[in-house]
């Protein structure tokens, strides 16, 4: 089992693990992308032990002669170590200010952070659990103008991160976070552009920060945001959207569900079905989709298909 | 010059990547192929691809094709028809591009070649 060294501490690296699999693992935040060795975000220098070969295919042949690779695609063979740039920005104590449920699953955490913390919405931080050091990616509802950070979390089953911030965390409480990181949010490309904005469930968490901040930036184009979820208890934040779009005109909320009866100004049925008859042409449309990953990955093809750029579609890579 | 240069680089992989793959996705003999994959890696994969048979700077070996089908040939079944519509799609991507009948025929046998890999033959 090969031992990576980075910043001073040893990390093991399970057999057939990557090693941005393995800092993951470990809680390190590592800048990421693609994951298949393509887009180079993760891009690191060895200092002691020698890359694999495919770690270091479509590099520039001066930066495989100063060991940089691509930690997505390395399952080392031996030991490494590895140059301390470009990694983990280090974390930091925020102090839980607020708790509070927002319906039977979904907990509000308000976070104050020791020091300043420099943030786009739509971004997500890793909380660290205390005891186990076990890491789990929360995006930020807030703005970085809002007094504390917002995370929105999931009661997951048998969940050990949302089990012990749900039952065991107390407002005073301090937690480890380490971040910002993500590449979804609002960029000022096109103030005209329309944009339509997809949540399932807590995916809401970060639209609700990128829908907000797109307003701060003077928007003008319509923005439609839905929010789907299984039935209406899943749905949450139906007043603050509610306000939102009765502040601004261009602003349309629509809450789905699956199951059971459709909610107030909303829709029941597929959220892909109903994004693909609300709005039927995406052409020159930019798509935020947030939430579970098999739904997100079918929302962004259909997106892609109903005539949007690839460019144009934002989503957050991680599975949690 | 490669048609990767000749093209425009890497910006005309982007948008050939762009109409592969919307044509790709809306076909129904195939798209069963690609469902429940995330775009983005999914793209990623095809801009390698499509860089190799442009003739551009890539990393695209054998066994990667091969590792990356395997399943869709053992438990869904992947074969030569299936591989013949992306072919054709190819094909009119490179059309759409404005790329002349000899160069599209060039890249289509590029494309071919990799189709005992694809099929993990």
């Amino acid at each position: 089992m090969p031992l990576i060294t980075f910043d001073g501490h040893q990390y093991d690296c399970h057999q057939g693990e990557t090693i941005l699999e393995c800092l993951t693992r470990h809680g390190l935040l590592v800048a990421s992308g693609c994951q298949s060795g393509v887009c180079q975000t993760c891009i690191t220098k060895a200092v002691k032990g020698r890359p694999t070969a495919d770690s270091q295919k479509g590099l520039k042949d001066t930066q495989v002669a100063q060991n940089y690779f691509l930690t997505c695609v390395c399952k080392p063979e031996e030991d490494m170590e590895l140059a301390v740039a470009d990694l983990s920005k280090g974390s930091m104590a925020a102090t839980v200010v607020e708790k509070q449920l927002l319906n039977e699953s979904v907990l509000r955490l308000r976070l104050k952070c020791e020091h300043e913390f420099d943030y786009v919405a739509g971004q997500f931080v890793n909380v660290k659990h205390p005891e186990t050091g076990l890491v789990r990616s929360y995006s930020l509802a807030s703005l970085p103008s809002d007094e504390a950070l917002e995370l929105h979390i999931k009661r997951v089953p048998d969940g050990r991160m949302s089990g012990y911030l749900h039952d065991e965390t107390s407002v005073g409480d301090a937690l480890s976070i380490d971040g910002p990181a993500g590449e979804c949010f609002y960029t000022i490309k096109d103030l005209d552009q329309p944009l339509l904005m997809v949540a399932v469930g807590t995916g809401l968490a970060p639209l609700y920060g990128i829908v907000r901040d797109a307003l701060k930036h003077g928007h003008r184009g319509e923005i439609h945001l839905f929010h789907a979820s299984l039935a209406i208890p899943g749905l949450y934040y139906s007043d603050e959207m509610n306000a939102l779009a009765d502040q601004y005109e261009k602003v349309h909320y629509t809450p789905c569900v699956l199951h059971g009866d459709a909610p107030d100004g909303g829709k029941q049925g597929d959220i892909q079905q109903l994004v693909k008859s609300a709005i039927p042409d995406l052409s020159g449309w930019r798509v935020y989709v947030c939430g579970d990953p098999a739904i997100v990955n079918g929302l962004k093809q259909t997106c892609f298909l109903a005539g949007a750029s690839m460019a144009d579609i934002y989503s957050d890579p991680f599975v949690f | 010059m490669s048609l990767y240069d000749e093209l425009g680089g890497e910006a005309s992989i982007d948008a050939a990547v762009d109409i592969f793959y919307r044509r790709v996705l809306a076909d129904s003999y195939i798209n069963r192929f690609f469902e429940g994959t995330d775009m983005t890696r999914q793209a990623a994969k095809q801009k390698a691809f499509l860089t190799m048979v442009f003739g551009g700077p890539n990393n695209y070996t054998g066994m990667d094709m091969r590792e990356g089908h395997k399943h869709l040939v053992e438990k869904m079944g992947l074969n030569d028809s299936h591989f013949e519509h992306v072919l054709a799609h190819l094909r009119s991507t490179l059309a759409e591009l404005g790329v002349g009948t000899d160069k599209i025929q060039e890249i289509i046998n590029i494309a071919d070649s990799v189709r005992a890999d694809v099929l993990n033959r």
